[in-house]
C-alpha cells in the first residue's frame, strides 16, 4: 500500500486506519468490546469497522471485561489474532486476572507452542474532565507482568504504527492510548511505520538534561522544553513509546550525554514505572549523572475528580521545577 | 449466635453432610442406580444408551482412570510428584467426557482432570509434567486439542467460550468441552462465561463436576441455588442435571449437548453429582472437615463398582476380563512408576526462553546471571554463595 499524501490526521482517526488497515489484510484480525460495533467505540475508534468488516469481524461484546479477554485468548489459540478494547483504564481491571495469569503466561507454559497474539486496547490518563474511575493510568501494573508488552504512542504516527506493530507482534501488547492525545493532529501520511516496538524515539535533542516521558507527558515535557530554551536551557526529551521492552539503551545514551535526568509520568509516583526508569538510570549511569534522577509523577492519591485534576496533572511548570532541581544540584 | 449467621450449620458436615444434601431431593438424570440396577424412567426417553460392548470400553476406561489415579496418588507420596489433586470417585465424569470429544474438539481441563489428559492420549510422563513440579504443561495443546490444566478457577470458562466462537467463524464444527468444579460456580468467571457463550450462541460444553467440596468448604456454604444447574436458566442455557457417578447416563447427556452444540444448537451447562473421594491434595486433610461416615456413604455409589455390577448382569463382564484389565493396569501403572523413577534434566536456561517470542536483552542478562551463578565450584558461583543478589534487573 503506497501512502496517501500526508493529511491532517487525529490521533484516534490513525488507530482507527490501523484496525482498518490490518484487518484488510488479514482476515485473522477480529476487533471486540463493548460498543465498537454499531457507535464505533465511545471514542469512535472502531468507528465504521463493523459496517466496513461486518459483524463477525467487529463485534459488540457482553458488558464483561474478563470474559472479553477469555474469549479474546480462546481465539489466539485457535489462530485470530484478536484486538480488543477495555472501555476505559479503570473498567480493565476485572480482566487482570485473565491479562495477568493467562495472557501473559501462555506462551511460556506451552514452550512456545501457544503464543498470544492479542492487543488489548485501553484508553488511559487523565486531563479529559472524566468522571471518577474514567482517568486511571494502570500502566505499570501491566509493565510488572512479565510475558506482556506494554506500548504508549505520543503522535499521530506513532499511533498508527505502534499499532500495526502490535497486531503483527507475536507476543500480546498492551496498547495504552493516551485520551488526552486522542483529538490531538499531525500532518501524516497514512500507512506509516516509524519504529519497531522497543525502541524509544529522541523528540527533541539537547545537551542540559533528558525529560523521559511517555503518552501524555510527552507534549508536556516538550512544552516544558520550548519554555527552558527561552530562559537559555537545552533540555533533551525522550519518548519511550514502549515500556516493555524498554529501550535502556536510549536511556543510557541520552542520560550519558546530559547527566542529568527527569522522569515524567501521570500515573501515581509511588512503586510506578518512574521508579523502574530512576532505578535503570541509577545503575546504569551512576558515574556520568551529575544530580540525583528526579521524577515527575501523580501524587500518591486516587486520581481526582474533574474539578481536581489540574492540581494533580504533572504540568510544564512542575516538570521544570524538577528540572531546576536537577540543575542546581552538582 | 448473630443476627446474620453465616455459619448456617455451626455442627459442620455432620450436620448436613453431604450424603443427604437437599441438591439430592431431586433426582439427577441417571440410568443405573447405587446398585448398577437399571432405573425404569431415569433418563430423557430419547437418550442414547451405549451398547454393551461400548460401556465394556468405557468400564476399561473407568478402571485404567482408577489405576493412573492411584499410581499419581503413590507417587506423590514417594516425592516423584510434587502435588496431585486426585479425581477419585470421579473418574465417570472423566472417562464421559474425554468419550464425547471428537478428535478435532477441544477440551479445556482443570488442575483436578489429569485422568482425562491420559484418557485423551497424552502420555502420563507429559500430562504430569506441571504437577512434578516443571514450569510448563508438558504437552502441545494444540496437538492434544487440550489446554494447560487451569489452576486459577473458572478463568478457562471464557477461553472456552473463545475457542467455541473461533470454530464458529471459521465455519469448523469443533465443539468445546469445558470443565469446572462446584467451587468455581461461584466464581464471577463462571458466570460470564456461560453468559457471553449463550449470547454468542458458541458451541461449547460447560461439565461442572460437582463433588460436594472446594477443598473443605462444602456445597451448602458455596450456594444457596436448591442445585447448580438451575444457574443455566438465568443465562437461557439449558442447564441439565446428571448423576456423576453413572457412566451410562453422562455418556448419553454429554452426546445430547455435543450433538446441540456442533448443529449449531448453542452451549449447555451440566452438573455432574459426584463426590471427591480423596482429600483436596496430598498437602490437605480431610478429617477436619469431612465425617469418614459420608464418605462411606459415597463409596457405596461408586462409578466403576455400579458399572462392573450392571455389566456382570447382563453377562458383558466376568472374572476372566477383570484379570485381564487388572493385568493391564498393572502393566501400565509399571511402565508410569518407570518413567517417573528418573527426574528429568532441569536447566535454568528453559525458564527464560519462551517469556516473549524474542528474548528481550534485560532477560539476556539475567539468563547470564543465573548460567554464572551455576559456574563456579561452590555451586551457585557466587562469591557469597546466599543465593539470588546480583545486579539483574528487567
Amino acid at each position: 500500500m503506497s501512502p496517501a499524501p500526508a493529511t491532517s490526521t487525529t490521533m484516534a482517526k490513525a488507530i482507527n486506519s490501523a484496525l482498518a488497515d490490518a484487518m484488510s489484510e488479514d482476515d485473522k484480525v477480529v476487533v471486540f468490546g463493548e460498543d465498537v460495533g454499531a457507535l464505533g467505540g465511545v471514542f469512535r475508534v472502531t468507528d465504521g469497522l463493523t459496517q466496513k468488516f461486518g459483524e463477525e469481524r467487529c463485534f459488540d461484546t457482553p458488558l464483561a471485561e474478563a470474559s472479553i479477554m477469555g474469549t479474546a485468548i480462546g481465539m489466539a489459540v485457535y489462530g485470530f489474532k484478536p484486538v480488543v478494547e477495555m472501555q476505559f483504564d479503570a473498567f480493565a481491571y476485572p480482566a487482570l486476572e485473565q491479562v495477568l495469569s493467562h495472557l501473559a503466561k501462555m506462551r511460556n507454559r506451552t514452550r512456545g507452542a501457544v503464543p498470544m497474539q492479542v492487543v488489548v486496547r485501553i484508553p488511559y490518563g487523565g486531563g479529559i474532565g472524566g468522571v471518577e474511575h474514567h482517568s486511571d493510568s494502570s500502566e505499570s501494573y501491566f509493565a510488572h507482568t512479565p510475558g506482556l508488552h506494554v506500548v504508549t504512542p505520543a503522535t499521530v504516527g506513532d499511533a498508527y504504527s505502534l499499532m500495526r506493530e502490535a497486531i503483527e507482534s507475536p507476543d500480546p501488547v498492551v496498547f495504552f492510548e493516551p485520551k488526552r492525545l486522542y483529538w490531538s493532529k499531525a500532518d501524516v501520511a497514512l500507512p506509516t511505520r516509524t519504529g519497531a516496538i522497543g525502541t524509544a524515539a529522541v523528540r527533541r535533542e539537547g545537551t542540559d538534561a533528558t525529560l523521559v516521558c511517555y503518552g501524555q507527558t510527552v507534549p508536556v515535557c516538550l512544552a516544558a522544553a520550548e519554555q527552558a530554551k527561552r530562559e537559555g536551557r537545552d533540555l533533551e526529551v525522550l519518548d519511550l513509546r514502549s515500556l516493555v521492552p524498554l529501550d535502556e539503551e536510549a536511556i543510557v545514551a541520552s542520560v550519558a550525554k546530559t547527566g542529568r535526568a527527569v522522569v515524567v509520568h501521570e500515573s501515581v509516583g509511588f512503586g510506578g514505572f518512574g521508579a523502574e526508569l530512576a532505578a535503570k538510570i541509577a545503575e546504569r549511569c551512576f558515574y556520568q549523572l551529575e544530580a540525583p534522577v528526579a521524577r515527575v509523577a501523580g501524587l500518591d492519591i486516587p486520581f481526582p475528580p474533574p474539578k481536581y485534576e489540574h492540581w494533580y496533572l504533572p504540568d510544564a511548570d512542575r516538570v521544570l521545577d524538577a528540572v531546576d532541581r536537577a540543575l542546581a544540584a552538582g | 449466635m448473630t443476627l446474620l449467621d453465616l455459619s448456617a450449620h455451626p455442627e459442620g458436615a455432620a450436620h448436613h453432610p453431604a450424603s443427604e444434601p437437599s441438591a439430592w431431593d431431586s433426582q439427577p438424570l441417571r440410568y443405573l442406580d447405587e446398585h448398577g440396577a437399571p432405573v425404569e424412567g431415569g433418563l430423557r426417553p430419547d437418550a442414547r444408551i451405549l451398547a454393551p460392548d461400548a460401556l465394556l470400553r468405557g468400564y476399561r476406561a473407568l478402571r485404567f482412570a482408577r489405576a493412573f489415579d492411584t499410581e499419581a496418588t503413590n507417587l506423590v507420596m514417594q516425592g516423584r510428584l510434587a502435588v496431585y489433586p486426585s479425581c477419585r470417585g470421579q473418574e465417570a465424569c472423566e472417562v464421559a467426557a474425554v468419550h464425547a470429544l471428537a478428535e478435532q474438539d477441544w477440551m479445556l481441563p482443570t488442575y483436578r482432570d489429569s485422568a482425562a489428559l491420559v484418557l485423551r492420549g497424552i502420555p502420563a510422563v507429559e500430562a504430569l509434567t506441571l504437577l512434578r513440579g516443571s514450569w510448563h504443561c508438558g504437552y502441545d495443546p494444540k496437538q492434544w486439542r487440550t489446554m494447560p490444566q487451569c489452576t486459577p478457577l473458572a478463568t478457562q470458562g471464557p477461553h472456552a467460550v473463545g475457542l467455541g466462537l473461533a470454530a464458529k467463524l471459521a465455519g469448523d464444527p469443533s465443539v468445546a468441552l469445558c470443565f469446572f468444579g462446584d467451587g468455581a460456580t461461584s466464581e464471577g468467571d463462571f458466570h460470564e462465561a456461560c453468559n457471553s457463550a449463550a449470547v454468542y450462541q458458541a458451541p461449547v460444553v460447560f461439565l461442572v463436576q460437582n463433588n460436594q467440596y472446594a477443598i473443605s468448604v462444602p456445597l451448602h456454604k458455596q450456594t444457596h441455588a436448591t442445585q447448580l444447574s438451575d444457574k443455566a436458566i438465568g443465562y437461557g442455557l439449558p442447564g441439565v442435571r446428571v448423576d456423576g457417578n453413572d457412566l451410562v447416563a453422562l455418556n448419553a447427556v454429554l452426546a445430547q449437548a455435543f450433538d446441540k452444540a456442533r448443529n449449531g444448537g448453542g452451549p449447555t451447562l451440566i452438573e455432574a453429582v459426584t463426590y471427591r473421594m480423596q482429600a483436596h491434595t496430598n498437602a490437605d486433610d480431610a478429617a477436619r472437615y469431612r465425617q469418614s461416615s459420608e464418605v462411606e456413604y459415597w463409596k457405596q455409589r461408586d462409578p466403576i463398582d455400579r458399572l462392573a455390577k450392571y455389566l456382570t448382569a447382563i453377562g458383558a463382564l466376568d472374572a476372566s476380563i477383570e484379570a485381564e484389565i487388572d493385568e493391564e493396569c498393572a502393566a501400565y501403572c509399571e511402565q508410569m512408576r518407570a518413567q517417573f523413577a528418573e527426574e528429568p534434566e532441569y536447566h535454568p536456561d528453559e525458564m527464560f526462553e519462551h517469556v516473549y517470542a524474542q528474548m528481550t536483552p534485560q532477560l539476556e542478562r539475567q539468563r547470564a546471571m543465573v548460567r554464572a551463578e551455576q559456574g563456579g565450584a561452590g555451586g551457585n558461583g557466587s562469591a557469597h554463595g546466599t543465593g539470588n543478589e546480583g545486579e539483574a534487573g528487567r
